[in-house]
């Protein structure tokens, strides 16, 4: 069975994200006021496990050794059958 | 005494350097391809600029992951000397070489300009041919280069020694108008705590003969020399 993971990579808290700034400029010049605005990662990764938490365990191994950097990134990720 | 420059997919300033380390200075350098790894050892590795697996991920994130880089790291480790530039540099952070990360620019798109450096460490094997206190120019361009390390890490640098060179104005001030990046502390070239690895967004090898329109690079290339030639 496959399961398939997504795996969220975001700016950790206080972290200046320059390309929501852009973004959020770019919004209010269509004239939407936005209270705040961030950025995420998203990937999605097929995993053949029949474990949703052995899938979970490996989803944050890759999050630890390549998809996020642990100095300015935090990731989430959920499980789905 | 032999270099090495390093070269990835998507590296650009690989043959900048191999010229600079080999024509201009005239220290024997090869060029090598990650997937070759080094067959020989070296004084000196360089990790050059460019967009190796075009910035994918993270600017540096796979080059990082190739088992070359072990060996840079064990090279590091045994006291061997290691330069990154602009790519290299993102790519020897992400491998742990210093702490802390070069992430996207205050201002996110491309910058490609001249700027001024403030030598802040000029007793490593990069800088011992400068002055401290030295003001020079050397082009920068990259987008993720913004320096950012955990609270405190950049002031501790700082203290320690361990900043090689920071972002100022032709006067010398490391103010928040000279520094094009945000980096942190205006800081853009880092050194290891021991010093035998140096990693910067600036490019000292585009500034390395004066018909390129600055010399000041050069000197950082002498000192690595002149650090090597001791050591024989």
């Amino acid at each position: 069975m496959t399961i398939t993971v997504k795996i969220t990579i975001s700016l950790k808290d206080g972290m200046l994200d320059p390309e929501a700034r852009a973004i959020q400029h770019a919004l209010s010049n269509l004239g939407y006021t936005t209270a705040s605005l961030s950025t995420a990662r998203v990937f999605n990764v097929g995993i053949d496990t029949d474990s949703p938490e052995e899938a979970k365990i490996m989803a944050a191994e890759m999050c630890d050794r390549l998809l996020a950097n642990p100095v300015i990134h935090s990731y989430e990720i959920e499980a789905k059958k | 005494m032999r270099f090495a420059v390093l070269q990835f997919g998507g590296s650009n300033c690989d043959q900048d350097a191999h010229h600079v380390v080999e024509d201009v200075c005239g220290v024997d350098c090869d060029l090598v391809w990650y997937k070759d790894g080094f067959s020989r050892s070296y004084d000196a590795i360089v990790i050059p600029g460019g967009f190796s697996y075009g910035d994918y991920l993270r600017a540096g994130a796979i080059a990082t992951r190739t088992p070359v880089m072990q060996d840079v790291c064990q090279h590091a480790a045994a006291g061997g000397l290691v330069l990154g530039i602009c790519n290299g540099a993102q790519i020897g952070a992400e491998s742990g070489l210093i702490p802390g990360v070069f992430t996207i620019n205050e201002y996110p798109k491309f910058i490609c300009e001249w700027v001024h450096l403030k030598v802040e460490n000029a007793s490593s094997p990069f800088t011992s041919e400068y002055t401290k206190g030295d003001i020079i120019r050397i082009p920068i361009a990259h987008k993720e280069g913004r320096y950012v390390a955990e609270e405190g890490v950049p002031q501790r640098l700082l203290d320690e020694g361990n900043v090689a060179f920071r972002f100022c104005d032709a006067a010398g001030n490391c103010t928040p108008e000279s520094n094009p990046n945000g980096s942190a502390l205006n800081i853009t070239g880092i050194l290891s705590e021991k010093q035998n690895v140096l990693l910067m967004m600036p490019h000292p090898e585009r500034a390395a003969e004066s018909v390129l329109g600055s010399e000041d690079g050069k000197k950082l290339f002498d000192s690595m020399i002149n650090c090597c030639e001791g050591s024989y």
